[in-house]
């Protein structure tokens, strides 16, 4: 595999040359924003004022998560691990819980130890993916429903149960695919499974951009004037569009599908990008707040940056095993 | 040399955990005053309260903030004493059991005679997780002796999920202040307190709506 190659005495390290660029892109499209964060508010005075936070955490995000996939699989995973940990404690403290739940609560966060635990575990078993899988759906679910019937106050068990469940598959299941990504063998993708995690996250932040842009440019008819009233079908079609070309254009360099299987999963992954977007909005709205906490200056929280990605996330590991992966 | 250690405590070791497991969201941060003598009231629910209080502050600002604690609690001798008046920083305070010409606030109000910023829970008390009592006229008093001191009202949110009155184990909510404008003393003890009571609720209303029953 060509790219580049960093040798000294203790460490090596081989960044693939589809990644290399990838990177150099990512920051090339930083310098580019943080220019217009410095002009746009001299241009016009107060309209632009979240831009200059909104970039420099753009910054921070992009290094951290370019720093960890060169780092390689377990710091990717602890990274993730942090970050659904953050996603999960938003999650808890806005949706309703009782006084009685403190304890499922903490063992909803013990959960973030399982299933990222379950990414390293693999020499404990045959296929840790497929224990991965079942843990948190299926015993995830029977453990919390258990724990919170032994604890006993029944007032509000139902909507309660739920809650949790939701919350550690959306922050914890979902997020942990992308770290899991990250053991897919070099042999399999042609940047390896760096290379598919930089994909996956840069084609649903490029969804969410293109949105945007298609929206601010051609947008009037709302699609989901109830959940999300900025969003309207020209900015979804034409960000869908968008990240679907890009998709195909870009999949030889990053994945091993053919282009039949590029072409369909760049139709699917940008629009499950789009229903997690929606569906977190609305949540939010139920919850009766604009952004899940103030964590990331001009974002919001973990989980406003991370809505779209809980749903592409499954969807894309799902559709790569099935179309083109052997082994992770 | 303590403060110096205290000071990179809180920057490199408190404010990161604290921001790990409680989020330290702040709402109007720019009203909190940049120097003593001032007093920060806010509700009480838990010890996490006066952490969050602390590190919404410039760790440069930490040898001057105060925060005035129960003595039957924080004060009862040996290390745990040494701790809350060096570490935390404590100013202790007898509730009750007082001889009626001992001044109680002595050294809070000495504390503002020296220029320094007192961190106040007027409740007196954590109580209930997350429900406010009424407040007590010691804020008021010590603003009356010290009327260039401004109280600004702090409404604090979730830290009484994370750790309520009693509870042995902490569990990781995110925690909201909300920042409201300073009042200064208005000739009344009690409506000085009522006034301050009714700013912090109305504050409330900022903060993400808290759903814990």
């Amino acid at each position: 595999m060509s790219g580049l190659s960093i040798t000294g005495d203790n460490f090596a390290i081989n960044i693939a040359e589809p990644l290399v660029f990838g990177f150099l892109g990512v920051l090339a499209l930083l310098l580019v924003g943080t220019i217009a964060a410095l002009a746009l508010p001299r241009m016009q005075p107060g309209k632009w004022s979240d831009l200059g936070p909104r970039m420099r955490s753009w910054w921070v995000m992009a290094l951290l998560l370019i720093a960890a996939l060169i780092a390689g699989w377990q710091a990717t995973a602890i990274v993730f691990a942090l970050i659904s940990f953050l996603a999960l404690k938003e999650f808890l403290t806005l949706a309703p819980t009782r006084k009685e739940d403190r304890l499922i609560v903490l063992l909803a966060y013990l959960s973030v130890f399982v299933n990222y635990g379950l990414i390293f575990a693999e020499s404990l078993f045959v296929d840790s993916y497929e224990i991965y899988l079942v843990f948190l759906p299926v015993y995830g679910f029977l453990i919390s429903a258990a724990v919170m019937a032994w604890i006993g106050r029944t007032e509000g068990y139902l909507p309660t149960v739920g809650i949790i469940h939701w919350g550690m598959v959306v922050c914890v299941y979902n997020i942990g695919y992308i770290a899991f990504l990250m053991r897919v063998p070099d042999a399999e993708a042609p940047a390896g499974g760096a290379g598919l995690v930089f994909f996956l996250l840069f084609i649903t932040q490029l969804n969410d951009v293109a949105q945007y842009c298609w929206g601010k440019a051609l947008g009037r008819t709302k699609i989901t004037p109830n959940v999300s009233p900025n969003k309207t079908w020209e900015g979804a079609i034409g960000g869908w569009l968008t990240t679907a070309l890009v998709f195909f254009w870009l999949a030889p360099y990053f994945t091993p599908l053919s282009p039949l299987h590029a072409a369909i999963m760049g139709v699917i992954v940008p629009m499950s990008g789009f229903f997690g977007d929606i569906t977190m909005s609305a949540i939010k709205r139920d919850l009766g707040v604009k952004d899940t906490s103030r964590l990331i200056p001009g974002h919001g929280g973990v989980l406003d940056r991370l809505d779209s990605l809980t749903f592409a996330a499954p969807v894309y590991f799902h559709l790569l095993a099935f179309f083109a992966i052997e082994r992770f | 040399m303590l403060q110096t250690i205290r000071r990179y405590g809180l920057m490199l070791i408190v404010r990161p955990i604290a921001r790990l497991l409680f989020g330290l969201d702040a709402i109007g941060a720019e009203k909190l005053p940049r120097d003593g003598p001032a007093i920060i009231a806010a509700n009480h629910n838990s010890h996490v309260d006066t952490i969050v209080l602390l590190c919404l502050f410039p760790s440069k600002l930490l040898p001057k903030l105060r925060p005035v604690a129960a003595a039957d609690h924080f004060d009862k001798g040996g290390f745990g004493s040494w701790f809350s008046r060096n570490i935390i920083g404590i100013i202790p305070i007898k509730r009750g059991g007082a001889s009626r010409n001992e001044d109680v606030l002595l050294a809070a109000k000495q504390a503002l005679a020296r220029g320094e910023i007192l961190v106040v829970f007027p409740e007196g008390s954590r109580g209930e997780p997350e429900e406010m009592t009424r407040f007590k006229t010691g804020v008021a008093r010590l603003v009356e002796a010290h009327p260039e001191a401004t109280v600004t009202p702090v409404y604090l949110q979730g830290a009484g999920r994370s750790l309520p009155k009693d509870a042995k184990l902490l569990v990781p909510f995110n925690t909201t202040a909300v920042i409201g404008d300073p009042l200064t003393w208005n000739g009344s003890h009690h409506g000085f307190v009522d006034e301050l009571r009714e700013r912090i609720e109305a504050l409330k209303a900022q903060a993400p709506p808290l759903k814990w029953s």
